[in-house]
């Protein structure tokens, strides 16, 4: 990649932050995804704004109350509100309510498959809708913590306390349950579909072969790992939660077993999200101080897209071509660069 | 109060034996004329008759840490739920849980120690538990529940006062506070207590472990007078109106001296207490005077959890006194005596 080009020494570092378009967004925000064209920032609460290449902002209400999770395939958004409901919105900024929990529980956890079926969870059960089918749910023994399903096949991983529960919705009986003492947040398979990985309540991952169910214990963070982000090609897994980004290596077989992670980017700060470009080996880091760097996989090399001295970054995303970053911290403020 | 401090959501834990008044206190909260917007944590849905957005349904799920300590356990779906109100942040000011009859208050408690995101944001204000006058010295015979309960409030409501004779009244307050004698407790009908007195009390604030005398040498509705409280016989020694019980396994346990403690040895026989007897723990606090050292020590605890920091210069004049307090089951006495003393700088 062109653009790629830190400073030759390792005293100074390239900046880019006069590139950054500025966003202003003046809401709290959890997440940022792109669909199309513009980068969509998913507030703490109701609305998502949609912020074009040209830094236009177009708000969306979304929910009446808190967006508690949120799933993207690129195509549209799936976000499930403390409003008990489940709702789409595409690119034009249509919403569409997908499901109401009967009881206005709050919706935890959304999933969305790349055929388009999507998952949500409302205490310990699971409930998937794929095309015009019958919903199908599961109930698991504790509240689910999170969903995804696998890349190949409509199947979902479930992360709830103790394990995590693989399940094929439309095949009866068909659930596994993969144990591990404690508790389970957050989920994701490797997009080869041979390793399925959760973040723990606890300051650690944990992750199974799934050819043999083998265990894979990542521990050494010194604080909670929220954001997860396959590289391109699911080389590697980038992650959150230390005061520089840790990357497992799962290219062999054997994933991260008996092997050391690579640790990048180092600052006195925080990793608070993370996302790896998605076809070259450079990844986005946002800090707890506000921070955001990309940073070359292979050497460590990093460009400065934006200062410290702001709340935590909350929210970073990459367009589907790797040519747009955004980000956001947690009020709100944030940026896109085009590269 | 630190800034940091100040800007946490306040969270009261209100506790109860089945049919103690929980849901009525809850709807008083609700109901008065505070100016106050509370997220409520329930446990059953549709007995709260306040519309109210910030209403939160929980299952208790309680999870152990994966530290090793066996006491260490969490309420899982309140992390959760704590994430999720963060998003809410502004939209309310306190959190109150309201925890089901046969619940265990230190995994509510332990939440807010252990977990890091949520003690970022929220802190423990106080635990109050509410008891029925007519049936709670029937309960805490056979429910260790409502004894977990007693033993780990700050604020006891003690409901139901009109349907008990005085002497009844009597009875319960003792078997009460031979249990905990250090939290307030408030007599009433239909839980009608002043909200002060229940909310935004600051329990576990470290800089206001003030007063860790036993309440009802404090309490203003006694008119007796009361002479100090010495720290080798824990209250039993003052034989004015009160009948005193001895409760057979849950007991508080002071101690006291005037002499500086020395705390590198302090310290470690502390933390060692906690780690080696915290199952039997539940509650710790205390007021320590070091050697050398002008600043006032506070500390609390919560089963194997402690927290403590330098809090204050003592003042001048101002009797620089250790004071300790456990609340527990079958704590074991003389070990915590013995332990103490070997503290003292000779």
């Amino acid at each position: 990649m062109k653009e790629f080009t830190p400073a030759p020494d390792s005293t100074s570092i390239v900046s880019v932050t006069d590139r950054v378009k500025p966003v202003t967004l003046g809401m709290g925000v959890t997440a940022v995804h792109f669909l199309g064209p513009r980068a969509a920032f998913v507030g703490a609460e109701e609305n998502v704004a949609f912020v074009d290449s040209q830094g236009e902002i177009g708000t969306v209400a979304v929910h009446s109350g808190g967006i508690l999770s949120v799933a993207s395939d690129g195509k549209r958004l799936v976000m499930g509100g403390d409003d008990g409901k489940v709702v789409s919105l595409d690119p034009k900024g249509e919403v569409t309510l997908l499901a109401t929990d009967p009881k206005r529980r709050w919706i935890d956890a959304v999933a969305l498959h790349p055929d388009g079926a999507f998952a949500w969870s409302a205490g310990k059960t699971a409930i998937v809708k794929s095309g015009k089918e019958d919903e199908k749910s599961i109930e698991v023994p504790s509240t689910v913590g999170g969903l995804a399903f696998a890349p190949k096949g409509l199947r979902l991983a479930i992360a709830h306390y103790n394990g995590a529960t693989l399940w094929f919705p439309n095949m009866a009986g068909s659930a596994e349950f993969l144990p591990w003492a404690g508790s389970h947040l957050g989920v994701t398979f490797s997009p080869d579909n041979k390793f399925l990985v959760t973040t723990m309540h606890e300051s650690a991952l944990h992750g199974w072969r799934l050819a043999d169910n083998r265990h894979m214990r990542m521990t050494g963070y010194p604080g909670r790992v929220r954001s997860m982000s396959w590289s391109a090609g699911g080389k590697a897994l980038a992650t959150s939660g230390a005061d520089s980004v840790i990357l497992w290596p799962f290219a062999s077989k054997d994933g991260p077993m008996g092997k050391e992670p690579a640790m990048l980017a180092p600052l006195q700060a925080r990793v608070s999200v993370v996302a790896c470009h998605p076809k070259n080996d450079i990844f986005a880091a946002g800090y707890s101080d506000g921070t955001v760097l990309m940073v070359r996989l292979e050497d460590g090399a990093e460009i400065l897209v934006r200062r410290n001295g702001t709340p935590p970054a909350a929210a970073i995303a990459w367009n589907a071509k790797g040519t747009l970053l955004a980000f956001a911290d947690e009020n709100g403020d944030g940026g896109l660069l085009e590269l | 109060m630190s800034e940091a401090t100040s800007q946490k959501i306040p969270v009261t834990v209100l506790t109860g034996y089945l049919g103690a008044g929980k849901t009525t206190l809850l709807n008083r909260i609700l109901s008065e004329n505070h100016g106050k917007k509370y997220a409520v944590i329930v446990n059953e849905f549709g007995e709260i008759g306040i519309d109210n957005d910030l209403i939160i349904g929980a299952d208790e799920e309680v999870f152990e840490m994966n530290n090793g300590c066996i006491c260490c356990t969490v309420r899982g779906d309140l992390v959760r739920i704590m994430d999720g109100l963060m998003k809410r942040k502004g939209k309310f000011d306190a959190i109150i849980v309201e925890t089901t009859g046969l619940a265990d208050p230190a995994p509510v408690a332990q939440t807010f120690f252990v977990d890091e995101d949520v003690q970022k944001n929220a802190r423990l204000d106080a635990v109050v538990t509410v008891a029925d006058a007519k049936w709670l010295s029937d309960r805490l015979k056979d429910a260790p529940e409502a004894k977990n309960q007693i033993a780990f409030a700050d604020v006891i409501v003690l409901n139901k006062t009109d349907l008990v004779t005085k002497a009844e009244l009597a009875e319960v307050e003792a078997r009460i506070r031979a249990i905990n004698p250090y939290a307030k407790l408030h007599r009433t009908e239909r839980c009608s207590v002043a909200l002060a007195d229940v909310l935004d009390r600051g329990a576990f604030d470290l800089d206001r472990i003030l007063d860790i005398e036993p309440d009802f040498l404090n309490a203003d509705d006694h008119d007796h007078d009361h002479h100090h409280h010495d720290g080798h016989d824990h209250h039993h020694d003052h034989g004015h109106g009160l009948k005193h019980y001895h409760d057979e396994d849950m007991q508080s346990l002071s101690l006291k001296t005037d002499k500086p403690l020395d705390p590198n040895v302090f310290m470690p026989w502390l933390q060692n207490l906690v780690q080696v007897e915290g199952g039997k723990i539940l509650r710790s606090k205390g007021i320590l005077a070091f050697h050398d050292d002008d600043d006032r020590y506070v500390f609390q605890g919560v089963h194997m959890m402690l927290e403590g920091n330098h809090q204050r210069k003592w003042k001048d004049g101002e009797p620089r006194q250790s004071r300790l307090v456990f609340i527990g089951r079958e704590l074991p006495e003389e070990l915590i005596r013995t332990g103490f003393e070997s503290c003292i700088v000779s």
